[in-house]
């Protein structure tokens, strides 16, 4: 009896490890060709726009109208870069500032209570980060414009920038608090002991040391700002124009397609193009993504 | 003379870090109120038109002019979608995240590379996925559906698991897999038996987080999981889903209405903040518990 279970429970463990070992391989080749799947499967689908139009006059002419054939994506690529551009901008100095004083200044007991906050921040859905814009941001927005004499609903690109800097914060903070922790403390012992003060020590020594991992940090945040739609579309107005000024409507990449997809089977050529936007998105995401993740590979291997 | 500039540079130097320490202590507070002002404003606006009616029933004829109804069908579509999607992420990314740290220990380059490819994933945003996952259906010829939907979510959602998981089992000691390993045991038991038992809190706070994000995440299932009146009964119906739900209430002209997109941002919200609160729980019964 013996004899023959032994064997058994042998070829079942075999058995079995061989198969798990097979379906783990199976999920690692999926993850690695999952990119190759994506930008393959959007470059076939926006491919033949191409063979119609020019890229130039695709990327830079500002008609668009979807019913003659017409689509210029310049208004979409400039609010998107005008929206990202802004919160970023408004994003960078909150985080870096916070990151130190977190970091550098207070006890852990501080660490302590910002690390929920910072959770709960970046769990918050996005379509409740839109509903607070409209509640809070956009009154506010309008009032500031009537502070400058300029006619604006709120529904404007500073309105979405806003929101969407308060949503990558938690994300780049993050980012910059490890960056922070991960300095050695014998460098600023040296700065210390050399005489220089505190503020000296993180001006001239910590931050130029962690540099690369600021800038990167706020690439990751431009490429997480890029794509980010619900909140934004809800609040950036959503007008196909040339923005002009901060208190002017946009309308950003991704609202364009969120907000085009039941129309876009029934106009020809409307699903390339907005293939096409997706596109975009996904290399110009991507591209921030490579530099950003190289510059922190790059910082890592330095100290 | 020199003597007065030099205490001038001391008091400039003095006042320049005393002015950044304000305005640190500025940003950090800007941090926290937002945090609460997006809470509290939520709360506010929400909480007056939250009823038992909302929460218990699904729309009834003439609810987007105001009439009776609720939003149990975005709720349950919503945990439907959301549950599916984890479970199909997890099937995934569980393996997968055991794989990269076990088998593929002593891989260096192989096991960096392909964390270099979940961070790119994971920073593709979901509506490109929500693009690609429509593009699909409609080659496939299938219609938005609750299948659809989880699909997507899915793969929006396993690059995040796979990586919070790695996160977890990189801390895992090498002695604690080496010692297994040289008792006899095979890779995958070493993996499934030991590391993932002494891993477990750390890993169902990987799938608690990753299951806020789907339940959250509203341009990727605007393509795929249409919307619909009614609670979906099979894989292959449309489902409403919470985050929609709000999103298309509040683009209606009438104040009741939106006011019932408030209140829905409420049981959104708080469902966001039990998933939250939960995860935190476990991560801490996590640290506790740990073999070092």
């Amino acid at each position: 009896m013996k004899a023959i279970a032994l064997p058994n429970f042998k070829t079942r463990r075999v058995l079995r490890e061989s198969g798990s070992e097979f379906w783990m391989k199976c999920c690692y080749i999926l993850i690695w060709t999952m990119p190759i799947i994506l930008l393959t499967g959007l470059i076939i689908k926006s491919a033949t726009l191409f063979q119609e139009k020019s890229v130039l006059e695709l990327l830079f002419s500002s008609k668009w109208k979807p019913l003659s054939g017409q689509f210029g994506f310049l208004p979409f690529i400039l609010s998107s870069l005008w929206i990202t551009f802004l919160s970023i901008l408004i994003a960078a100095p909150i985080c870096l500032l916070t990151a130190i004083y977190i970091t550098q200044y207070t006890k852990r007991i501080v660490l302590k209570i910002m690390h929920p906050v910072i959770d709960i921040l970046a769990g918050i859905p996005s379509v409740i980060y839109g509903v607070w814009g409209i509640l809070i941001i956009v009154p506010f927005v309008a009032k500031m414009a009537s502070w400058f004499n300029i006619q604006s609903s709120g529904y404007s690109i500073l309105s979405g920038a806003i929101v969407l800097s308060v949503m990558i914060i938690p994300f780049v903070l993050n980012i910059l608090i490890e960056i922070y922790r991960s300095i050695p403390l014998e460098l600023s012992e040296a700065s210390l002991s050399l005489g220089a003060t505190k503020w000296e020590t993180i001006k001239k020594v910590l931050t130029q040391k962690a540099f690369p991992g600021i800038i990167s940090s706020f690439g990751l945040g431009v490429s997480r700002a890029f794509g980010e739609t619900i909140a934004v579309l809800m609040v950036v107005g959503n007008v196909v124009q040339i923005p002009r000024g901060i208190f002017q409507a946009g309308y950003p990449l991704p609202a364009l397609i969120a907000n085009n997809y039941g129309e876009m089977l029934s106009i020809p050529m409307y699903d390339r193009a907005l293939m096409l936007a997706a596109l975009i998105l996904f290399v110009v995401v991507t591209i921030f993504n490579l530099g950003s993740r190289y510059l922190i590979n790059y910082y890592e291997k330095k100290i | 003379m020199k003597r007065k500039f030099r205490v001038n540079r001391k008091l400039l130097k003095k006042s320049e870090e005393l002015l950044f320490r304000v305005f640190m202590i500025l940003s950090t507070t800007i941090i926290i109120m937002a945090l609460l002002a997006i809470i509290a404003s939520i709360l506010i606006k929400g909480v007056p038109s939250l009823s038992w009616s909302m929460i218990s029933e699904t729309p009834k004829g003439g609810y987007y002019f105001g009439k009776e109804g609720g939003i149990l069908n975005a709720i349950i579509g919503s945990l439907y979608l959301s549950t599916g999607a984890t479970l199909l992420a997890l099937v995934v990314s569980l393996p997968l995240a055991l794989y990269i740290n076990i088998h593929k220990m002593k891989q260096k380059r192989a096991v960096n590379s392909i964390r270099f490819i979940l961070d790119l994933l994971w920073g593709i945003p979901s509506i490109v996925y929500g693009a690609f996952g429509f593009m699909l259906m409609v080659y496939l010829g299938l219609r938005t559906s609750l299948l659809a939907g989880i699909l997507t979510v899915a793969l929006f959602i396993i690059p995040i698991m796979v990586r919070s998981m790695d996160e977890v089992l990189k801390t895992v000691p090498k002695g604690l897999i080496e010692s297994a390993f040289s008792l006899g045991s095979t890779k995958s038991e070493t993996a499934f038996r030991i590391v993932l038992r002494q891993c477990i809190p750390g890993l169902i706070t990987a799938v608690l987080l990753s299951f806020g994000r789907a339940i959250g995440d509203a341009a990727a299932v605007l393509f795929t999981a249409g919307y619909t009146d009614y609670i979906p009964t099979s894989l292959s119906q449309p489902t409403a889903t919470l985050p929609l739900s709000v999103f298309f209430q509040l683009s209606s002209p009438i104040p009741e209405v939106q006011n019932r997109a408030y209140a829905s941002a409420v049981i959104l919200t708080i469902i966001v903040l039990i998933i939250s609160i939960t995860s935190r729980a476990f991560s801490m019964k996590y640290q506790k518990n740990k073999i070092k």
